[in-house]
C-alpha cells in the first residue's frame, strides 16, 4: 500500500487537472468509458506485474491479445463453433503460450526479454496468417456472450453512470492476486524468488515451477483480456489489434510500484497505474491537445513518475544506510 | 623505536553519530609508517565506521584527522588537519582502502582494474603496453606473478585480493587499510598475505587492518586497538598482551571454552552418503555418514570439494550416487529435500542465503511459513510470534524484526540464515563456512545453537577453512583432498597438524602455521 501512495498522488493530480480543464471529463459517459478501459487494461497490467515480480518481462502481451482476440470471432463466425467451446479453447491456448515461455525461460535458461520478443512477432504473425489478414468481427451476432464486456450494471441511487461489466472480473482478479501475494506461501515465495532467485533456490523454494506459473498466468490474463477487448469493440484487424498493449501493461505495472528488478508488487498500485494512463489519454483529447501527442505525453509522464520514484527510493535508502551504519559500526 | 616511525595519520577525538545513535566516540590513534596496526572488536563495536572515516567514505561528526605532509610533499612530515572528502580525497592524501567485499569488475582484466579511471593514454588512445608493464611492476610488489591480461573474474579470491592491494599501492598510497583481508582466504593464502603485509611494513607503508582472527593479529600486528561499543577499550603494543587479554577487552568478559560433547555410541545413522559424485571437477565418488546427534566437520583446502559435497547433498546441484536420510533415499532438487528436512546454510550468504532488501522477519520465517501453512495460507499471527522467538533465540542485535537484513552486521546476517532453518528443526543441517566474517561473540552463540540442534538428535555436517573452528565444533573430522575423502579423524585425536597432513595429500613437509 505504501508503494502505491506515489501513483495515487499522480493519479489524483491528473484527475483534478482534467476535471478543471477538460470539457465533459466528469460526465457519466466519459466516466463509464474510463472505467471500462481501466478495467480492461488492468487485467493486462496485472498479468504483466505477475511476471515483473519474478524479475522477468513479457513483451508478447499485445500479440497474445491480438491472437486470442482475433481467434474468438474467427472460430465463432467463420468456423461456427459454439461459444462454450471457443472460450475454453482460446483461454487454454493462451495458457499454453505462457507455459512455453515459462519452460523456455526456466528450463532452457533463455532470457525473458528474448523469449517474449520472439513471441511478440510470432503470435501476431500467426493471427494475420490464420485470418488471411482480414478484419474479424461478430457480424452483429453473439450479443449474449459479448455482454461479459459490453454489459452495463445500474447502481441503485446513481444516475448517469452504469458500471461496466468488465469491472467485475477485474475486481475479482485484484482481490485474488492481492491475497495470493499477501497471504499464500506461494505468493511469499514468488516475492522471495524475484528478490534473489539463487537464495530462493538454496532455501528450497521451487523457483522454476513458480516462475513458469507466473508466465502462464500472465499469458492467460492477456488472452482473457484480448477476448474482452474484442467483445467490447466487436471487430478488429489482425494487423493492428493489440499493438503496444504490452507497453501500456508494463507501464502501468511500473507506475504502480513494481520494480523491474523484481520482488515487489502493489496490486492496487497496478490498477491505479492503468487508470492513470487511461485518464491521461482522455485528458489529452479533452483539453484539446493533438492526439498525435498521446504517446509523447504518456512517455513523459512515465519518465517523470519513475524518476520521482527512484529519487524517493534513494532518499529512503540513504536514510536507512545511515541507520544501518550506526547498527553495524 | 616508535620515534623512528613517522606518524602518517593522526586521529584525534574522532566520533560519529547516526541519527542520535553514537556509533563511535572519542577515538585517538596514530597510524605510523612502517607499522602494522590491527583494529579488533566484535561486530557492532565500531570498526567499520572507523575504517570508513579513515578512508574518507564517512565524515566524522566530531574530532579531526591529521595527515602528514599534504601540502608540502610527503617528506615534510608536518601533520595538517584535513577533511577527507570522499574516497578521491583520501586517495589524494595517500590513503587507500581495500574492501571486505572485493570490488573488482569481473569482466575487466587485471591491468585494466588496477588503472581503472586513470588509464595511461597517448593522444587519447589507451596505451596498453605501458599499462601492462606498469601493472606487472605493481603486481610484483605483492608477489603476484600473473599475466596482467587475465580477467579478474577468472582469478581465485586470494589473487583478487592481492590485485586490489596492488591497485591501492599504485595510487602512491602510504596508508593501506584492509577490511578483514583474510576472511575468505585459506591458511596458506593468509600466510602469504601476512608476509606481504610484512614487506610493505618494511617499505615504510602504514598498514591498518581489521580482523576477527586473533592468531593472525598476534602474529603480525605491532599494535592492536580494541574497540567495544564504539569506544577504544585498549591499545596494546606487541609483547604487552596475550589472547585472553584481547578477548576480555573485546567482549568485556571471559569466553569459556565449550565442553566437549559425546555422541551416544549406538546412535542411528541419519545421513548416509554413498558413492556421491558431486560437481567437483575430479568426479571422485565420496562416501561417509553422519549419525543422529553428531557434528561432523569437513576440512580441507579451498577447492578440495567440500562446498560441492554439501551442495550436492542439499540438492542445489545435481549429483551421482546415493544420499539417504534415515535410510530413505533423497531425490529431486532442493525444494523436495528441504521438505524432507535437509537444510543448507550456504557459503556466500549475500548471494545464496539472504534476501538483503527484505526485513529480518521475512528472511527468518521463509521456511517456517511453508511448514505451518494451512491450505497454503500463511499464518500471519503465528509468523510474528515465531520471528520474535527466533530473534531472541539467535540473540540478534539489534532485535528488530522489521529491520532490513542489509543493514545488519555479518554475524547477525548469518544468524538470520541459520535461524531460518533452526525454526523448522531440520533433520540434517549443512553449514558451509558457518562463521565466516563473524565476530568472536556471535561465533560462540552460533556454535552453541548448532550444538543444541545436534543434542536434539539432528545430524550436522559443516565445512570450514578454519582449523580452529573445525577442532572446536566437530565431533569427528572428515578431511577432503582433491575431491576425495582423504581420511577421518575422531575429535579427541584431531590436531591441526594431522588435519593439514591429510588435506595436503599426506605430504606434511610444510608444517602449517597454528590457526587459520
Amino acid at each position: 500500500m505504501k508503494k502505491a501512495l506515489g501513483i495515487i498522488g499522480i493519479f489524483l493530480a491528473i484527475f483534478v487537472f482534467a476535471s478543471l480543464y477538460g470539457e465533459n471529463f466528469l460526465s457519466g459517459i466519459n466516466m463509464m468509458q474510463l472505467s471500462q478501459r481501466t478495467a480492461l487494461y488492468s487485467i493486462l497490467a496485472l498479468g504483466a506485474a505477475l511476471v515483473i515480480v519474478t524479475g522477468g518481462i513479457d513483451l508478447s502481451i499485445g500479440s497474445v491479445v491480438c491472437l486470442a482476440g482475433i481467434m474468438t470471432p474467427w472460430l465463432l463466425v467463420e468456423h461456427e463453433w459454439s461459444p462454450w467451446a471457443v472460450i475454453p479453447t482460446v483461454l487454454a491456448l493462451s495458457a499454453a503460450i505462457g507455459l512455453c515461455h515459462g519452460l523456455l525461460i526456466t528450463r532452457l535458461r533463455l532470457q525473458p526479454f528474448l523469449v517474449t520478443l520472439c513471441g511478440l512477432l510470432l503470435y501476431r504473425g500467426i493471427a494475420r496468417w490464420m485470418t488471411g489478414d482480414q478484419t474479424q468481427g461478430f457480424m452483429g451476432e453473439f450479443d449474449g456472450v459479448r455482454k461479459i464486456a459490453t454489459g452495463r450494471i445500474a447502481i441503485p441511487g446513481v444516475e448517469n453512470f452504469l458500471l461496466p461489466a468488465t469491472v467485475i472480473p477485474a475486481a475479482i482478479l485484484v482481490a485474488v492476486i492481492g491475497l495470493f501475494y499477501a497471504r499464500t506461501v506461494w505468493g511469499r515465495w514468488l516475492l522471495a524468488t524475484g528478490r534473489n532467485e539463487s537464495a530462493a533456490r538454496y532455501s528450497g523454494i521451487p523457483t522454476a515451477w513458480l516462475i513458469t506459473l507466473s508466465y502462464v498466468a500472465c499469458s492467460l490474463l492477456a488472452g482473457f483480456g484480448g477476448m474482452l477487448f474484442i467483445f467490447d469493440i466487436s471487430s478488429a484487424q489482425p494487423s493492428d489489434f493489440g499493438n503496444f498493449y504490452e507497453l501500456y501493461a508494463i507501464a502501468a505495472a511500473v507506475l504502480g510500484g513494481c520494480s523491474l528488478r523484481g520482488g515487489e508488487i502493489s496490486v492496487i498500485g497496478v490498477v491505479v497505474g492503468a487508470a492513470t494512463l487511461q485518464v491521461l489519454r482522455t485528458t489529452i483529447i479533452l483539453v484539446g491537445l493533438s492526439s498525435q501527442l498521446e504517446f509523447a505525453v504518456i512517455g513523459a509522464v512515465l519518465l517523470i513518475g519513475v524518476a520521482a520514484d527512484e529519487l524517493v527510493r534513494r532518499f529512503i535508502a540513504r536514510r536507512l544506510e545511515r541507520q544501518g551504519a550506526s547498527a553495524r559500526a | 623505536m616508535q620515534a623512528e616511525r613517522p606518524v602518517l595519520l593522526r586521529v584525534r577525538g574522532v566520533g560519529r553519530r547516526y541519527a542520535g545513535v553514537t556509533a563511535l566516540a572519542g577515538i585517538d590513534a596514530d597510524v605510523r609508517g612502517g607499522e602494522v596496526l590491527a583494529i579488533v572488536g566484535e561486530n557492532g563495536a565500531g570498526k567499520s565506521t572507523l575504517l570508513k572515516i579513515l578512508s574518507g567514505v564517512v565524515q566524522p561528526s566530531e574530532g579531526d584527522l591529521q595527515v602528514a605532509g599534504v601540502s608540502g610533499g610527503a617528506g615534510t612530515g608536518v601533520l595538517e588537519t584535513v577533511a577527507l572528502d570522499g574516497v578521491r580525497g583520501a586517495t589524494k592524501a595517500g590513503i587507500a582502502l581495500v574492501h571486505q567485499e572485493l570490488n573488482l569488475a569481473e569482466n575487466l582484466d587485471v591491468a585494466g582494474s588496477i588503472f581503472l579511471g586513470r588509464e595511461p593514454s597517448r593522444l587519447g588512445w589507451l596505451d596498453r603496453a605501458r599499462m601492462h608493464a606498469e601493472a606487472r611492476a605493481w603486481l610484483a610488489r605483492v608477489g603476484l606473478d600473473i599475466d596482467p591480461g587475465t580477467l579478474c573474474g577468472a582469478l581465485p579470491i586470494a589473487q583478487r585480493q592481492l590485485v586490489e592491494i596492488a591497485k591501492a599501492l599504485s595510487t602512491e598510497s602510504r596508508v593501506l587499510i584492509l577490511d578483514e583481508p583474510t576472511s575468505s582466504l585459506t591458511a596458506r593464502e593468509t600466510e602469504r598475505l601476512l608476509a606481504i603485509m610484512d614487506e610493505l611494513r618494511r617499505a615504510g607503508v602504514a598498514v591498518v587492518f581489521v580482523s576477527h582472527h586473533l592468531d593472525e593479529v598476534m602474529h603480525i600486528a605491532d599494535r592492536v586497538i580494541v574497540l567495544r561499543d564504539g569506544r577504544k577499550t585498549g591499545e596494546l603494543a606487541r609483547g604487552e598482551y596475550d589472547r585472553a587479554m584481547i578477548e576480555r577487552l573485546m567482549v568485556g568478559r571471559d569466553i569459556a571454552p565449550a565442553a566437549r560433547r559425546g555422541v551416544a555410541p549406538g546412535a542411528a545413522v541419519r545421513l548416509a552418503v554413498d558413492g556421491l559424485v558431486s560437481a567437483h571437477r575430479r568426479r571422485t565418488p565420496v562416501s561417509f555418514s553422519v549419525r543422529a546427534g553428531e557434528i561432523v566437520g569437513l576440512a580441507g583446502l579451498v577447492g578440495a570439494g567440500r562446498t560441492e559435497v554439501l551442495e550436492a547433498i542439499a540438492g542445489v546441484t545435481a549429483h551421482g550416487g546415493r544420499v539417504r536420510l534415515d535410510g530413505v533415499p533423497l531425490s529431486g532438487d532442493a525444494s523436495e529435500r528441504v521438505r524432507r528436512g535437509v537444510a543448507i546454510v550456504p557459503e556466500d550468504r549475500a548471494r545464496n542465503g539472504l534476501f538483503l532488501e527484505n526485513p529480518v522477519a521475512m528472511n527468518m520465517s521463509l521456511a517456517w511459513i511453508d511448514r505451518s501453512s494451512r491450505a497454503r495460507l500463511v499464518d500471519g499471527r503465528g509468523e510474528a510470534t515465531l520471528v520474535d522467538r527466533m530473534v531472541a533465540r539467535m540473540q540478534l542485535r539489534p532485535a528488530q524484526p522489521g529491520r532490513r537484513v542489509q543493514t545488519l552486521s555479518g554475524g547477525n546476517q548469518q544468524k538470520s540464515v541459520i535461524g531460518r532453518w533452526l525454526a523448522v528443526d531440520p533433520a540434517v543441517l549443512l553449514l558451509d563456512e558457518p562463521t565466516r566474517g563473524v565476530d568472536v561473540g556471535a561465533r560462540a552463540e552460533i556454535h552453541a545453537e548448532v550444538r543444541r540442534l545436534a543434542d536434539a538428535g539432528s545430524a550436522v555436517l559443516f565445512a570450514s577453512s578454519e582449523l580452529e573452528e573445525v577442532l572446536l565444533l566437530a565431533d569427528r573430522v572428515i578431511v577432503m583432498h582433491e575431491g576425495a575423502v582423504a581420511g577421518e579423524i575422531a575429535a579427541h585425536e584431531a590436531t591441526e597438524i594431522a588435519i593439514m597432513r591429510l588435506a595436503t595429500g599426506g605430504v606434511a613437509s610444510e608444517a602449517p602455521r597454528a590457526g587459520p
